[in-house]
């Protein structure tokens, strides 16, 4: 495994209200898509570090839907819900909410580009509802008050999981 | 403000315009100067400066005659800061994908499964066997 560090790489859409994340992985589109679609390893990774994510329903399937949230000593910190539009081996199109914001919805697409020698690359987009929506989540994200900068990145770093 | 970052971002997803704003923090440039290593008209420069300035990002005086052009590092940090601790947890979440995508064999099924643990203890010799069955347990 090479030591090259990955970087996240993040864009505004200028001519639509998206967000784009491009980011390579040392693994299969099989290995991303089973992340992506297992509830159980989903959970290990999607939240924030500390207090994790509970899935609530999970039906990965076209026109499935799922709910997760985040919890804090009991107490609800945010909840996320949507559909699966499309779930298929190279991409998953599905729709995105935060609770807190009920009314606003973003459409998400993941691809998996297989790069080869074991290497894939996901590119990530969430259309959202408007420039000004967009704007907002890049300033002030979803995340749930914890901002743990690149802490966790730098443990797996020093623990050799990258 | 939110109307502002729009443009902000905006303005910087464009290669070129990205370009002019890292010259730029080198220091003040005219926009003769900034065209210069572009194999694009003057005008069209001159339109991306346009997009910028409007943005807030840079700023020409009005009344010197050469017009420099200045980068607002102000905005800019702002922006940057914005876009880095985006950034910083979508990486912070990938970081923990990375982990979970290592302990997955090539077809995306675990590598440690419950229901394999008897062919673990069949296996002994082999060293695939050998990792750990529990992969949150590798960090310590």
């Amino acid at each position: 495994m090479t030591t090259t560090r990955t970087q996240a790489r993040i864009e505004a859409d200028e001519k639509v209200p998206m967000i784009h994340i491009y980011r390579d992985f040392a693994a299969t589109p099989a290995q991303l898509f089973r992340a992506h679609t297992d509830p159980e390893l989903f959970a290990r990774w999607v939240g924030p570090t500390d207090i994790g994510a509970d899935i609530d329903y999970w039906d990965a399937r076209d026109g499935g839907s799922w709910r997760y949230t985040a919890s804090r000593d009991g107490d609800l910190v945010a909840g996320f819900r949507g559909c699966f539009h499309t779930v298929s081996p190279e991409r998953i199109v599905q729709t995105f909410t935060w609770e807190g914001m009920p009314e606003g919805v973003a459409l998400e697409t993941l691809t998996f580009e297989d790069l080869g020698d074991g290497r894939t690359r996901l590119h990530a987009t969430s259309l959202c509802d408007s420039f000004e929506a967009r704007d907002q989540w890049l300033a002030s994200g979803m995340e749930t008050g914890v901002d743990e900068g690149y802490g966790a990145l730098d443990r797996l770093l020093e623990a050799g999981e990258l | 403000m939110s109307d502002q970052l729009s443009k902000v971002f905006a303005a910087l997803a464009d290669p070129t315009r990205r370009d002019i704003v890292a010259r730029l923090s080198a220091g003040d440039a005219t926009v003769n100067a900034i065209a210069a290593p572009y194999d694009v008209s003057l005008q069209a420069v001159s339109k991306h400066l346009k997009v910028l300035e409007d943005a807030g990002l840079v700023s020409r005086s009005r009344e010197a005659q050469r017009r420099p052009v200045h980068l607002e590092a102000e905005v800019f940090d702002l922006m940057t800061k914005w876009i880095e601790r985006y950034q910083g947890r979508a990486e912070e979440r990938f970081a923990r994908l990375d982990a979970v995508l290592a302990g997955l064999d090539e077809h995306g099924d675990p590598l440690a499964r419950h229901d394999q643990q008897h062919q673990h203890d069949q296996h002994a010799d082999d060293d695939e066997d050998r990792h750990d069955p529990h992969p949150e347990g590798q960090a310590s």
